[in-house]
């Protein structure tokens, strides 16, 4: 693979393309970003820290975290299923299954808040016969988990099925051959081939649940400490005119997409690096 | 692509086909034919009703003219971060990536918030565009900066990679040949990344369509004037008024599941422009 060193090149066009694109960056994306930051930093640290412990938003921090990283984990065992059986199997309608996978990604999360909600509301298809169960969905956080599942699928699914696909099926044939049973060639051939990938994908769920708005407000209730995630919590305090507040909380959602930010590109290197 | 043969039991197959099928079911096909049941219960008529009326027909403009706006400015920065990014190699380069995909991770809402923080009344810049007659946030300036925000990454990420692989011998064999910059762009790289450049507008254009977090933030919900169809979407269900709002959403459903095709159709082009 070639590519053209900076100075000197025959290709022409470097410097203005970079200026466009560190101006558009710039402009768009860092400085409204430091806006946030430097407010944050405009008022003593104390205030900060005061505005950032309220049990009303550590309790919705922690519905966030949990509730993201709950639904990543089933995203991503989803994703597994759905990927493993979409590249290794052929039968009719799987086109049609595979194209399916880019709805939760492709609908807008209005969309999709609302027709969740009304699904699993206590009269909905699905929330009808389960609050018969006993297990009530839309307004509880099993509902704000059901949406951020849904949210993740793609993905796990669309990160796990280049690697499924291009996984040498004839080192499961050895496996075999040598005596490994189909479980163990699974165990301790193929997952830890797949590791660096699964843990991608449920990185990529993890950061978009803990960041979504649209679909989770809607089947949430936001009830304050019981339901109310952190997102929505940021747009409370900026209805209420608690600029402070609603700062000091988007500073924290925003240093932590940065840091799994980081980690992705991590993930990505060691998945490069066949997860060695 | 051939499909390796089947390792396990013909009985584990078919478990795991049913079990895929059965989680697509429930989590992907149910929701899709529940907007269209919801948005059709009371017939083809109260559907073409709630989609003509005043509201939501600005509604649909107002997103359309955000799109319009929104998609092509991060295509021209996608060619032009494709091109810097993609043709040269220079320090600091890999900084650059992570911030561009910066947008994807942030939060909708801490979008929204940073333009009404950079813009609103009480700040420096927005306190004297306002002196100017200038509105940007809960106006339409501002729906298009968080649109712009939210979308930014969407081109730039097909094009980077692909003009990465693709090299730079076919451009100095036109530079060499006297062709000048422009020439080269629009004869040689452009025509290379066609497809990937459609799949990057593609996926931009259904993401300015359907956001709503940020420009939830943003907008200020002033109805026939600020509110975007996901909006109005919102407004109508949280009145209740759940035909309407199922109505407006089978629009973006449409818009997504075109978007859905169109991408199946272009990542098969796209593929095969890779090397």
């Amino acid at each position: 693979m070639k590519t053209a060193r900076v100075t000197p090149s025959l290709l022409p066009g470097f410097g203005p393309a970079l200026g466009v694109t560190l101006l558009g960056l710039s402009l768009v994306v860092l400085a409204p970003l430091a806006v946030l930051l430097a407010t944050s930093l405009r008022g003593s640290p104390g205030a900060f820290l005061a505005a950032v412990t309220t049990p009303r938003v550590v309790a919705a921090l922690r519905l966030s975290f949990l509730l993201s990283l709950g639904a990543a984990a089933v995203s991503a065992l989803l994703g597994l299923l759905l990927g493993w059986v979409l590249v290794r199997y052929r039968f009719p309608g799987r086109r049609f299954l595979d194209a399916l996978i880019d709805l939760p990604f492709a609908l807008p999360t209005a969309v999709a808040g609302i027709t969740l909600t009304t699904l699993y509301a206590p009269n909905g298809w699905l929330g009808a016969p389960l609050a018969r169960l006993g297990i009530p969905v839309a307004f509880t956080p099993l509902g704000i988990g059901v949406a951020l599942v849904f949210l993740g699928l793609p993905f796990t699914v669309r990160t796990l099925q280049p690697v499924l696909a291009s996984l040498d099926a004839e080192v499961e044939d050895a496996a075999a051959s040598l005596g490994a049973s189909r479980l163990e060639t699974v165990r301790r051939v193929l997952l830890p081939e797949l590791l660096p990938s699964f843990l991608t994908g449920a990185t990529l769920a993890f950061a978009r649940g803990l960041g979504e708005y649209g679909s989770v407000v809607f089947i949430s209730g936001n009830m304050p400490m019981k339901t109310e995630i952190a997102p929505l919590l940021v747009m409370t305090k900026l209805e209420q005119y608690d600029m402070a507040g609603a700062t000091a909380l988007a500073t924290v959602l925003l240093v932590a997409s940065f840091l799994l930010l980081l980690l992705l590109n991590r993930l990505e290197a060691w998945a490069a690096g066949g997860g060695r | 692509m051939s499909a390796p043969r089947p390792r396990e039991p013909l009985a584990v197959r078919l478990l795991l086909i049913g079990l895929a099928f059965a989680a697509i079911a429930l989590f992907l096909v149910i929701p899709l034919a529940a907007v269209f049941v919801e948005a059709f219960r009371h017939g083809a008529g109260a559907w073409l009703a709630a989609v003509s009326e005043p509201d939501a027909r600005h509604a649909l403009k107002l997103t359309l003219l955000v799109a319009a706006i929104a998609v092509p400015v991060n295509a021209a920065f996608g060619l032009a971060a494709g091109w810097a990014l993609g043709k040269f190699r220079f320090p600091g380069r890999n900084l650059v990536l992570t911030l561009i995909d910066l947008p994807f991770a942030v939060s909708p809402i801490v979008a929204g918030l940073v333009f009404v923080l950079a813009f609103g009344r009480s700040s420096l810049l927005g306190g004297w565009l306002a002196g100017h007659g200038i509105e940007v946030v809960f106006a339409v300036p501002g729906i298009v900066l968080a649109t712009v925000f939210v979308t930014f990454p969407f081109v730039a990420r097909e094009l980077v990679p692909l003009m990465q692989s693709q090299g730079t011998d076919e451009e100095e064999a036109a530079r060499v040949l006297g062709a000048g910059f422009f020439t080269t762009f629009l004869r040689v790289t452009l025509p290379n990344v066609k497809w990937a450049l459609l799949y990057g507008i593609v996926l931009c254009t259904a993401r300015a369509v359907g956001e709503f977090g940020a420009v939830s933030v943003v907008s200020g919900h002033i109805r026939g004037a600020t509110n975007t169809l996901p909006l109005h979407v919102e407004a109508l269900y949280n009145e209740y008024a759940f035909q309407g709002a199922f109505a407006a959403a089978s629009l973006l459903t449409l818009v997504a599941l075109a978007a859905m095709l169109a991408k199946a159709f272009l990542s098969r082009h796209a593929g095969e422009e890779a090397p």
